[in-house]
């Protein structure tokens, strides 16, 4: 079975401005429609939508719909759902992409529950390729591998939609790259009548306030990161990596084990469920290296390890490994950085 | 006003202990052989409902779990913190779900328990983190959704208020009754149990806990009603056998892979001033720092 059915991203903005990760998954979608040998769509639904478009083409999409109408910004989830359902029945995309943030994974699943289609959450990487079912022997071409670390750490799985439609993922900001396909590419834009695809009775949900504030940690652009994990063993012993990071210009990350353990705050989480970052140097601090870490910092230009366990899994990929204890090491950077930094 | 309230709970995996036979070799998850907790999210679920209970005397909190039959367990600690009953849906055709299948199967026992005001859940699982599951039950019932809730702030005239945590800030919204909720763990720590609900219900079975039982055991839980939980199957709930389980799922695991590592060249350094000297110098040199 192989469908010529299109790939549609779902595209988040705020303020005027397509979401970053909206504009990673066109780049990676217009990948994937090659490899597929269909065409890239792209939708946004909102209010003052005037002129979006002009973000998105250029990231390769071939058709941007767009929805406006004033009750769909701020975005709530029945109506965004409506709209893609109601979507999805007439132009049958076979793989839909959306952001693993608030808005998506909180659409995503209404979607998927309506269409009986499969989605899988916070893929690190996507591909396409064929499959044949082991219990049935019915074979598949074409199919989008939607690839995660799965459950605990040292696997990944690739988990496949042979039969339902689209087949659905989200991705977390930072995991993909974003690449301008061509600044003068031309696409087809569709206003559709909101009204067709949403019913008065889908906006139940009324948002009585809203803050938003850009947070104050970004350790997502930061050159360098001094990431610690629950080997660092306290809190304490956490607020010497906060010194060394202060010294050195760098932001604080941390693993899942150290966020869980309340060492540091959640938005400094690296990893699949966290951040994807890829600095110039990266320190990891007692981090042992389960694969959902690894998966949001392997990209970093340069590794070291501190560990006090000489075979930690991390240090099979760190450029320098330190063996030792965080409470000796980071204070001996601290000071010969400090003497030497003149 | 009293209400009735679900809290969906899941008892899963700790993943901080995981060991080499945590998956069966059609890529699902042997949660036999792990040690199994409350997932913390559902804890702070629990909390919320608790304190509409508390808020509104005569409702009642009622936890839905559906696992191994093991799974008692959470119902038992959620009960021991205040919660009134609870149901495990248990049956070996449900299991190898996804999330999809997961929810319409918790749906069906939804509709089975029949009269609810609010469903609250944990945002997600951690032996899964996909925050599928509360979503995709609020579309199979047909009723809004409200997702990364930390604070339900009033609950009257047929709507919720709650206060959503978000990556871009806080949001406050206004829900109508019946709805689902999904609660962060920024969200208010549970209460502890309560010594003397320890005392009162720590012989509270489900019927295939209670066939191990000594009789006299049995005979107790016989006569004490607040002592039974339910067990229920995918007949109970009537679920359709194509829509739940491993033939129910849409997403299946095609393949599952060790994963090794492409080991680099690392400089092995000693923990003494010297080495550690030397290679602040040289990533100074470099560039790397500084």
């Amino acid at each position: 079975m192989s469908d010529k059915n299109n790939l549609i991203v779902y595209c988040e903005y705020e303020d005027g401005k397509v979401a970053d990760v909206s504009l990673e998954l066109l780049t990676k979608g217009r990948q994937l429609a090659k490899d597929l040998g269909v065409k890239l769509e792209a939708i946004v639904i909102g209010d003052k939508l005037k002129d979006i478009e002009k973000q998105i083409l250029p990231y390769g999409a071939d058709v941007v719909y767009k929805v406006e109408d004033k009750r769909l910004y701020p975005y709530t989830s029945n109506p965004h759902a409506a709209i893609l359902i109601n979507l999805f029945k007439e132009i049958k995309p076979q793989i839909c992409l959306m952001g693993a943030t608030c808005i998506g994974r909180d659409l995503g699943p209404r979607v998927s529950s309506c269409l009986h289609s499969g989605l899988t959450a916070d893929c690190t990487a996507l591909e396409i390729g064929g499959h044949k079912d082991p219990k049935t022997g019915k074979e598949y071409s074409d199919l989008l591998y939607q690839i995660r670390p799965a459950f605990g750490g040292n696997i990944v799985a690739t988990i496949v939609n042979p039969e339902c439609r689209p087949q659905m993922a989200t991705v977390r900001e930072g995991v993909m790259k974003k690449e301008v396909h061509d600044s003068n590419h031309k696409g087809e834009v569709i206003n559709l009548q909101a009204k067709k695809y949403v019913k008065p009775e889908d906006f139940v949900v009324e948002i009585i306030d809203r803050h938003i504030e850009k947070s104050k940690i970004n350790i997502k652009n930061s050159p360098i990161i001094v990431a610690g994990g629950y080997g660092v063993g306290s809190k304490e012993n956490f607020a010497l990596l906060t010194e060394l990071a202060n010294v050195l210009g760098a932001e604080v990350g941390a693993s899942r084990a150290a966020v869980d353990a309340g060492f540091t705050e959640h938005e400094r989480q690296i990893g699949q469920t966290g951040v994807t970052v890829r600095p110039k140097l990266y320190i990891a601090c007692g981090i042992s290296g389960q694969i959902q870490h690894i998966a949001g910092m392997q990209e970093s230009a340069m590794i070291i390890s501190i560990n006090n366990d000489p075979n930690a899994p991390i240090n099979t990929i760190a450029d320098y490994v330190i063996t030792g204890n965080i409470e000796d090491v980071v204070p001996k950077l601290i000071k010969y950085y400090k003497k030497n930094s003149k | 006003m009293s209400l009735n309230i679900i809290v969906l709970a899941k008892q899963v995996p700790d993943t901080r202990n995981v060991g080499k036979d945590a998956m069966k070799e059609d890529g699902t998850i042997n949660r036999a052989a792990l040690p199994a907790i409350f997932n913390p999210e559902d804890l702070n679920a629990l909390e919320q409902a608790l304190r509409i209970k508390d808020a509104n005397p005569g409702s009642t909190v009622t936890l839905l779990t559906m696992g191994l039959p093991r799974a008692a367990e959470i119902i038992r600690e959620a009960i021991f913190r205040g919660a009134d009953s609870g149901i495990v849906l248990t049956d070996r055709v449900l299991g190898g779900a996804d999330t999809l299948a997961t929810s319409y199967s918790l749906a069906q026992a939804v509709k089975k328990i029949g009269k609810y005001d609010i469903i609250l859940g944990g945002r997600q699982a951690i032996d899964g983190d996909t925050a599928q599951v509360g979503p995709q039950i609020a579309e199979k019932l047909g009723i809004p959704q409200v997702t990364y809730a930390e604070k339900i702030l009033a609950l009257k005239d047929g709507h919720v208020t709650v206060k959503r945590r978000l990556e871009s800030g806080v949001e406050t919204v206004k829900a109508p009754l019946p709805c689902v909720v999904t609660v962060n763990g920024s969200a208010a720590e549970c209460r502890p149990r309560n010594a003397m609900r320890v005392q009162k219900y720590k012989l509270a079975v489900t019927p295939s806990e209670k066939e191990k039982l000594s009789d006299e055991l049995k005979a107790r839980v016989d006569a004490r009603p607040y002592l039974q939980l339910n067990e229920w199957g995918a007949a109970t709930v009537n679920a359709d056998p194509e829509q739940i389980g491993l033939p129910g799922s849409p997403t299946k695991v095609k393949n599952i892979v060790n994963v090794v590592f492409t080991a680099k060249e690392s400089m092995r350094l000693g923990d003494n001033d010297e080495e550690i000297e030397n290679l602040v110098k040289e990533l100074l040199a470099n560039h790397t720092i500084g």
